[in-house]
């Protein structure tokens, strides 16, 4: 149901809209000056769509490639290499219709072939890539046993029917996988240009991507140039002409050099938002980020601490904080406070009846007293815990708030701030007792949260157990409509509660009033450079 | 002299072999590695990851590998986060850019410091010597992270004079900042060594002879206190030196300049041990450079030290 439904929207936004590049409104003028510039916390790691890992090069490899299917400014499926696919009737096979005017920025066609090299490439276990495991994710056919060395690259479900014709075979059916189309790391890319430069084919003057924009510079640590790309299939609908994108590790300069007319989009300190709110009401927004922040409670039998076994302890630990003051006093950023797991503005998603989320804050603690003192802890016998955070200001604020909290109900929370990779190898060998944690959709759909908490996901560092999870999330992969089990799923989450819920994401941001196109409405923050302009004034 | 040259040269290979070993350890040392992240990755794409970069070899052979890829191809490895580049491209584009704005701040601040403390000490307790001491001190106490953002408040955003960060090759209203904010505190004690060091060297019996002598004061200072005076600040001026032009994470982090300054300290919070292991291979031997240079220069200013 899902997928035909999904299948349907493709085609018909196919059909409705043959130019998908920048909407520009009725009544619009365009600004002469079409240049954009941007910021970038950190320099971009890689330029490679198989290599690269973060948020940020994702931005750049959307910009330089272009996958399957594009989002449009609400997160929606919108045709980019493909036009339109067609589902097997087990709905194991999908098979991608390519347009046929699509080209490598140095002129060749991009064909099926190119996406079968990209795919392979993307599982072949001597790219090592760390992203590999998406392909897994995907479910496509054999690509477990690819990555694990156990089949040859070749055997992967993929294959060019014809020059525009790219088929996929998959594992079992997976309602969500055209979303999951959109992620840089299955991006095409030309193989005669790899095979012809090495490791050195992500250089400004060797990269051929197929995306709206072409790399001009790329200097580490201070900027990436990026200019038209004259051969890209939807050239005459795209507007922006140049766009920079600098790197500044500070957002405080960031934000000072916003204001003096330097960048068009930069992010909003902690904290700083209401008054830019109030100064710059036309440039400061918040808006939703599919991102969940949470408290993980290590409820392993034997590495964490026998309190956190018991459900009362952990649920008492989770009543006691109050999310409102973290996020209308600490981060200010707009942020929703959180009493479940996945991002409540997800697709489909259903949230189920959590009680605790419609209590006073008064009533949970005095419910979080209760339940201390049923599990046998109290004035004389103090529950006393250590808290993991990574260093932060924002994390910091947060801590000592919930120290705060925690302190009201008795319980002695002992801070303890460490370095990044410290903080991230002490969470995977269960060598915690509460740690700070947050995830980022992969996708938009509940699953890519949920899938965390079973017991054989490889990111469950509390090592959180419940058979009936596993259960539901094992039957969401074939059900036809998922959302059910999801709402369970969260349910049970709620009720045992293997880690604290505090705020949702939103992406605070400066941006200036003349940009359009930017793609806020996407959950995803997903944005496309061929989708942007200036209007004038 | 030449024998003392060769001789210092000699122990500095064993120096530096040492450092590799010690930071190599210390760095595998570290909780978590390179591929370590929020996300773990699953065991069979983190043994790919580390088969390709031969992190799963023993520990001693790694160590060979790498001391064997820098002495046959001068070849410091790639880097583990930034994968399109390896180790030798991210200094080769990081070190100019430090190299430059380290010596221009060098530079300024010798300058500067030397004629401030020189001028706080001839008018000793004067209302110059106050002003100089107090200038030393002020920007003594003012940390660059401090100092960066006011600058950035003051000339981008306020004045609007200048950019507020990037490198663009260097030209000079990029570097303006990055110097004054890299230069002030080397020149506050700089400054400092000059004036203690002038005002011990004045009192002395030379000096008092130079003026019963009858030499315009302005020999006296030049030429017979200021050689002798600034034996002290050399000693410092060698490893600041070293210091300034092998980065300034500040700098690199509040203006964007690219330099390796924030290269190194990334690439020991990432894990990068190559990228990592090849700066602080690059400051060991600036250090032990620059040392050799201040003794030589030792002996040029005061004759009475021989080699």
């Amino acid at each position: 149901m899902m997928n035909r439904l999904l299948l349907t929207t493709v085609l018909s936004v196919g059909l409705a809209l043959p130019a998908i590049a920048a909407q520009v409104q009725l009544g619009e003028t365009l600004a002469e000056n079409q240049e954009y510039t941007y910021w970038l916390l950190d320099a971009i790691k890689s330029m490679d769509p198989q290599i690269n890992t973060d948020v940020e090069g994702s931005g750049i490899m959307r910009s330089l490639f272009e996958g399957l299917y594009n989002e449009d400014q609400t997160g929606g499926l919108v045709p980019g290499v493909a036009t339109d696919h067609e589902l097997s009737d087990d709905k194991t096979v999908y098979t991608f219709h390519l347009r046929d005017n699509a080209k490598w920025s140095n002129g060749d066609p991009v064909t099926a072939q190119d996406f079968v090299y990209a795919w392979k490439r993307l599982a072949d276990p001597k790219t090592a890539s760390e992203y590999a495991w998406y392909m897994e994710l995907m479910q496509v056919k054999n690509a477990a046993k690819i990555i694990a060395g156990e089949a040859p690259v070749d055997d992967l479900g993929v294959k060019a029917v014809d020059d525009h014709t790219f088929e996929v075979t998959i594992e079992a059916p997976l309602p969500y996988f055209p979303k999951m189309l959109t992620h840089s790391s299955v991006f095409p890319v030309n193989q005669k240009v790899i095979e012809a430069n090495g490791d050195k084919w992500t250089e400004p003057a060797n990269l051929v991507g197929n995306g709206a924009y072409v790399l001009k510079e790329h200097i580490l640590g201070e900027k990436v140039v990026m200019e038209r790309n004259p051969n890209y299939w939807d050239d005459a609908n795209t507007i922006l002409t140049k766009v920079t994108a600098l790197t500044i590790n500070d957002e405080n300069a960031a934000l000072t050099r916003y204001l003096a007319g330097e960048l068009d989009r930069t992010q909003v300190p902690a904290g700083q938002y209401p008054r830019l709110k109030q100064e710059y009401p036309n440039e400061a927004v918040s808006v939703p980020q599919s991102c969940s922040y949470i408290y993980m409670f290590n409820v392993d039998k034997e590495k964490g601490p026998a309190a956190l076994q018991d459900i009362r302890v952990r649920k008492a630990l989770s009543y006691a904080i109050d999310r409102d003051i973290v996020v209308n006093n600490i981060l200010q950023g707009g942020q929703a406070p959180s009493y479940n797991w996945t991002h409540a503005a997800t697709e489909g998603f259903k949230l189920p009846e959590i009680d605790y989320a419609k209590w006073t804050q008064d009533e949970r603690t005095a419910k979080a007293k209760e339940l201390l003192a049923e599990a046998g802890y109290g004035p004389d016998n103090p529950l006393k815990l250590t808290l993991n955070y990574n260093t932060s200001e924002a994390h910091k604020k947060i801590a000592i708030a919930v120290q705060q909290f925690w302190k009201g109900v008795g319980v002695e929370l002992t801070l303890n701030n460490m370095e990044w990779k410290v903080h991230t190898d002490k969470m995977q060998n269960q060598d915690f007792e509460v740690a700070r944690y947050a995830w980022c959709g992969d996708y938009n759909e509940a699953s890519t949260y949920l899938d965390l908490f079973t017991s054989y996901s490889g990111h469950n560092n509390g090592k959180f157990f419940s058979e009936r999870y596993d259960e539901l999330m094992k039957q969401s992969k074939t059900a036809a409509d998922p959302n059910p089990m999801y709402t369970e799923a969260e349910q049970i989450l709620a009720e045992e509660m293997p880690m604290a819920p505090i705020y949702q994401y939103t992406k605070v941001e400066m941006i200036k009033p003349d940009m359009r196109g930017m793609g806020l409405n996407n959950l995803m923050q997903n944005w496309y450079l061929k989708d942007m302009y200036r209007v004038a004034n | 002299m030449f024998s003392f040259v060769v001789k210092r040269l000699a122990v500095a290979v064993p120096t530096l072999l040492l450092l590799i070993v010690i930071s190599f350890l210390l760095m595998h040392a570290a909780p978590g590695g390179p591929f370590t992240q929020e996300r773990a990755l699953p065991p069979q794409v983190l043994a790919n990851l580390e088969a390709k970069y031969g992190l799963d070899q023993p520990l001693w052979r790694q160590l060979v590998t790498y001391v064997w890829g820098i002495v046959a191809h001068f070849d410091f490895g790639p880097s583990f986060i930034y994968k399109d580049r390896t180790v030798n491209e991210i200094i080769a584009q990081g070190f100019p850019v430090t190299l430059t704005y380290g010596s221009v701040s060098f530079v300024v601040a010798v300058i500067v410091g030397v004629t401030l403390g020189v001028a706080a000490a001839i008018r000793h307790n004067s209302w110059l010597d106050y002003l100089a001491v107090g200038i030393s001190i002020g920007a003594q106490v003012l940390p660059n992270f401090v100092m960066a953002p006011l600058l950035l408040l003051t000339f981008t955003w306020w004045l609007g004079w200048l950019p507020g960060g990037g490198w663009e090759d260097g030209q000079w209203q990029y570097m303006v900042m990055p110097v004054i904010a890299l230069s002030t505190s080397y020149m506050a004690s700089i400054a400092r060594l000059t004036r203690a060091s002038m005002l011990e060297v004045l009192t002395s019996n030379h000096i008092r002879t130079a003026r019963a002598k009858g030499l315009p004061e302005r020999h006296v200072i030049l030429r017979h206190a200021l050689k002798p005076a600034l034996l002290p600040v050399l000693s410092y001026l060698g490893p600041a030196f070293v210091a300034m032009i092998t980065g300034s994470v500040v700098v690199d982090f509040f203006f964007s300049t690219g330099g390796i300054g924030r290269a190194f300290v990334d690439s020991a919070l990432n894990r990068d041990y190559a990228v990592m292991l090849g700066i602080t291979i690059l400051v060991g031997a600036l250090t032990v450079l620059f040392n050799l240079v201040v003794d030589i220069l030792y002996g040029w200013i005061d004759p009475k030290i021989r080699y």
